[in-house]
């Protein structure tokens, strides 16, 4: 249901009709069983990693079939008065073009009385649910994350709409000085012109500063991306728009411990096992992992600390239930050689042999033919 | 025991005396010693003390201790000795009144705030066994008054309509101990020894000085006859102060005042709890109380109906001891031992009679006197070894489920009743039968432990609740599994009354005060069934209240939130405020239907 509708149209400025038909036809749906007198009942696909397939061929995680069938019930009275208030509240935004931010949600709710959420986590979570039950993504539904998308600077000119007149606008995210383009949270509606080569998506927003400071992307004439941290949404879908549309390679450079690899990259690459249904448009499948890899660790001879047992378990987790680790031997390698080094490297770590060791000796090694063989799927 | 005791000193003295009397005499013939080590020998044997053979030796061997005053010198110092004759003259019968009056413990008057409920209870359970004897609803009006300017001092006043006592009876009733009906028959009532009136009568006697009041008039166009009785403690005989005819308001009755030293007091085992209580297990009577700062309580009669009337037995074969048999047999107006079994006991028919005695290995035409003296302990085992069918269990008269209830509903604002009467069951050979009732909720407090109410006969039984078999029964008994908490050896907890009635011929007090039924296996069985029968009734009407209430929380949990989902879909929707009063009514009556 969720592929269907969103292939055709994946804008949300296209999708108003189509959110308001979704939000509706729940809602008649509803209206009806009460009208029957039956229990009304609400379906939603199980979001969490145990409802996930790896599709190898289009590269990103497919929700499962698994669904949860809420009736109303004791338990479930309040989370099902939430969902159809919340449904209504995001009508409401649809039809006045607005938009709310996840936390702008939460406080609304706290007008509903007995049915306001109690914390921030609770209103997410059942959006994130009503997403996947309508197959609609929440930026469609009107809600925007709070968290920012993430930075850009190098070769590309973004085209946007000026906010007030609508009139295009041309970014150039070269001329962002020492600073950097913030992605906006919603990004459907971007053009871009580059003649980059390829785009780096980089962990911490220490490391792409100091690639921006010594204006790396220029030499390599490359776009640099700051993730910071996990890939929200909006940055996952303009990783994947910008590459898909210009066809550019993206290589990602995480910090080589099990959060980098099974949680950045991963998300990034495939997607996140909580937003399955949508992962579609939100995964970068052509992305490649540039390091820190174990085996750079020791090539490079890099500073390191003891694995935390967090990371240990985070490892043992990943090899045992992740869909996509389990697909790529070389993934499995990898983190299995991490967990018995028991250690990890950070990124920054380079800055041991040098503050710009790795725009100098590292990244260019990496980069050049033999040295992308190193790179993990 | 005192008689037996008595009895005993003289006899085991009496060959010391003679030995000592002997070797006085024959001090001077050489012979003299070896037969006094003889008679010596003979003597340690059966006494078997170091000490007596040690002082023997010495006595026997020169005389000199031994003076003609029976008295006798050792190791040098002077020692009061007594002869027998000496002896004989404080040796006599102790009668039951002296017994009593210094034993009084033994009857329930250790201490003064005792002694006053003791006096209401005997004189109360008194006037209802009279009454419902006699076939009258009971309508018993009591008083205690404060003696003017005597502290401590109560005026006890019973007063009935029952059958009246006839004059002739009256001080034997009042003024002697063990005088009564019910002590030689096996029948369920409330008295059963004949010592409560009178020994109450006792205490304020000595405490006071006062004696006991009564009047009674035996019956309409009889007079009622007014008696002021003193007890001769010492030949346990009445003595009668003062008697005269008197007024009587109307019909017939008995009153009894008894005037003594007392301390009054409220609560837990006081006059008011066990006047309670009584009404409790007598829904059928109609009790009247003024308390000593005049407050005047009634407990209305629940029930128009009188008990049963329980019929009498005669005695079970297994309930009899030895002693009992020997004074039966020597009773007995048969002149075969076999009719003996068969007219003076109860469930010995012929064939078992004739088994009893074959067992026995005695004559079925024997005389049962000649048996009394000599082969009774073989009839004893005969009987114990020959199975007899139970006694009889129609002579009990139970509450009934229904009696029980009704009086706990009078008393107590509870909730949840419910009662149970157990089958009669046996032990001893006394049939006995055991009713529960159980109150629950409602005004009971919340806060500690259950509330037991005991009674035996239809008594209250107020002291001794730790050496009771029926609170050994309680406590023994899981309350946990029916829902209510309780701690390791100890009462449950809760807003619940328990109330535990024995009914039996022959009710086996722990003591004479009647305070705790002792402790028979058969009988705490009984109690335990009942317990558990009332016990998964509690726990079901627990589990039902606390399922409802479980719904009804749940319901209004639900019912909170079922106006949001209206007000949701009437927004998306766009449907009418007066469709979506609709909705939430939809929605309620389908969360009713389906119970959530």
């Amino acid at each position: 249901m969720a592929k269907k509708r969103s292939k055709k149209s994946p804008l949300i400025n296209g999708v108003g009709t189509k959110v308001l038909k979704a939000i509706t036809g729940e809602a008649e749906r509803l209206h009806g069983q009460i009208r029957r007198g039956t229990k009304p009942h609400m379906t939603y696909p199980v979001r969490s990693l145990s409802n996930v397939k790896y599709d190898p061929r289009r590269g990103h995680f497919k929700i499962g079939r698994s669904t949860s069938h809420r009736d109303l019930s004791y338990t479930t009275a309040k989370t099902f008065a939430q969902s159809v208030r919340l449904m209504s509240l995001s009508k409401d935004l649809v039809e006045t073009d607005d938009i709310a931010t996840k936390r702008d949600a939460y406080y609304m709710s706290k007008n509903w009385a007995e049915a306001a959420f109690d914390s921030q986590p609770d209103s997410d979570t059942m959006m994130d649910d009503i997403e996947a039950m309508l197959g609609m993504n929440r930026e469609q539904l009107g809600f925007v994350p709070e968290e920012h998308g993430g930075g850009v600077a190098g070769a590309l000119i973004v085209i946007d709409r000026d906010a007030v007149t609508g009139k295009k606008l041309e970014i150039d995210c070269a001329k962002q000085g020492s600073g950097a383009w913030s992605v906006p949270s919603c990004v459907e509606h971007l053009k871009f012109r580059t003649d980059a080569k390829f785009l780096l998506a980089i962990e911490t927003t220490g490391m792409f500063q100091r690639l921006v400071k010594h204006a790396y992307w220029k030499k390599t004439n490359s776009i640099l991306v700051a993730m910071g941290g996990v890939p929200s949404r909006a940055c996952r879908r303009f990783i994947r728009k910008l590459s898909d549309e210009r066809k550019l390679p993206v290589y990602v450079f995480t910090d080589g411990d099990p959060y980098g690899y099974t949680n950045i990259y991963r998300t990034l690459k495939v997607g996140s096992g909580n937003a399955a249904h949508l992962n579609e448009y939100f995964c970068v499948p052509r992305a490649r992992f540039l390091g820190v890899t174990p085996d750079d660790i020791e090539k490079y001879d890099l500073p390191t600390h003891p694995l935390k047992e967090v990371d240990i378990k985070r490892a043992r987790d990943a090899l045992k239930n992740d869909p996509f680790i389990r697909h790529h031997k070389e993934w499995q390698k990898a983190l299995q050689k991490l967990v018995s080094m028991g250690v990890r490297a950070e990124q920054q770590a380079f800055a041991a042999h040098g503050l710009n060791n790795v725009i100098e000796k590292y990244l260019p090694a990496k980069l050049r033919r033999g040295g992308m063989k190193t790179f993990l799927p | 025991m005192a008689k037996a005791r008595t009895k005993k000193k003289p006899a085991k003295k009496a060959p010391r005396k003679t030995r000592a009397a002997k070797g006085k005499k024959k001090a001077a013939k050489p012979r003299a010693k070896s037969r006094a080590k003889k008679g010596a020998k003979k003597a340690a044997a059966p006494a078997r003390s170091r000490a007596f053979i040690h002082r023997s030796k010495p006595k026997n061997g020169n005389g000199k201790h031994a003076d003609g005053n029976g008295k006798v010198l050792t190791n040098g110092k002077d020692r009061a000795r007594r002869t027998a004759t000496e002896m004989a003259k404080q040796q006599r019968a102790i009668s039951v009144s002296e017994f009593f009056s210094k034993n009084r413990h033994l009857l329930g008057f250790d201490n003064p705030t005792k002694a006053l409920l003791t006096t209401v209870k005997e004189a109360v359970d008194n006037s209802l066994d009279a009454c419902e004897e006699a076939g009258v609803l009971p309508d018993v009006f009591v008083e205690i008054q404060a003696v003017k300017d005597k502290a401590d001092r109560y005026r006890v006043t019973v007063r009935d309509n029952g059958p009246g006592i006839v004059a002739k009876q009256i001080p034997q009733i009042f003024g002697k101990l063990l005088y009564g009906s019910k002590f030689h028959r096996l029948k369920m009532s409330r008295g059963q020894q004949g010592i409560g009136i009178s020994a109450a009568g006792m205490y304020g006697l000595l405490t006071t000085g006062k004696p006991i009041r009564v009047t009674s008039r035996p019956g309409e166009g009889k007079r009622a006859r007014y008696y002021e009785i003193h007890i001769d403690t010492r030949r346990n005989e009445p003595v009668v102060g003062k008697e005269e005819f008197v007024e009587w308001q109307k019909g017939s009755g008995t009153e009894v005042r008894i005037e003594l030293v007392a301390r009054y007091l409220r609560g837990k085992r006081s006059v008011d709890e066990y006047l309670e209580a009584t009404a409790i297990a007598n829904p059928h009577v109609r009790l009247e109380y003024t308390d000593p700062d005049k407050r005047k309580f009634v407990f209305q009669r629940a029930t128009k109906e009188l008990p049963a009337e329980p019929r009498e037995i005669k005695p079970h074969p297994y309930g009899v001891e030895l002693g009992v048999m020997m004074r039966m047999l020597r009773e007995t107006r048969s002149h075969t031992l076999a009719g003996f079994l068969k007219s003076d006991f109860c469930r010995v028919s012929d064939r078992v009679a004739r088994q009893i005695c074959e067992e026995a290995k005695l004559y079925v035409r024997a005389r049962p006197k000649r048996i009394a003296r000599q082969e009774v302990d073989n009839l004893y085992r005969a009987v114990n070894a020959t199975k007899i069918m139970n006694p009889p269990t129609d002579c009990l008269a139970p509450i009934g489920e229904e009696g029980i209830i009704a009086g706990m509903k009078k008393q107590l604002g509870a909730e949840f009743y419910t009662a149970v009467t157990r089958r009669p069951a046996v032990y001893r050979g006394n049939p006995f039968l055991v009713e529960v009732g159980v109150a629950y909720g409602g005004e009971l407090p919340e806060e500690g432990l259950v509330r037991v109410i005991r009674f035996a006969n239809r008594v209250p039984l107020l002291y001794q609740a730790g050496s009771c078999a029926i609170n050994e029964s309680i406590v023994g008994t899981d309350w946990r599994s029916y829902r209510l908490s309780q701690n390791r050896g100890a009462l449950p907890a809760g807003p619940a009354v328990i109330t535990v009635h024995f009914a039996s011929v022959w009710v086996p007090f722990t003591s004479e005060s009647k305070e705790a039924v002792a402790h028979y296996p058969e009988i705490i069985k009984e109690i335990k069934l009942g317990l558990q029968e009332c016990g998964r009734r509690l726990s079901q009407f627990i589990g039902r209240r606390r399922r409802a209430a479980e719904r009804e929380r749940k319901l209004t949990h639900i019912s909170q939130y079922v106006p949001h989902i209206a007000r949701g879909l009437r927004e998306i929707l766009g449907f009418s405020e007066k469709h979506e009063k609709s909705v939430v009514r939809k929605i309620r009556d389908m969360l009713e239907r389906s119970r959530t």
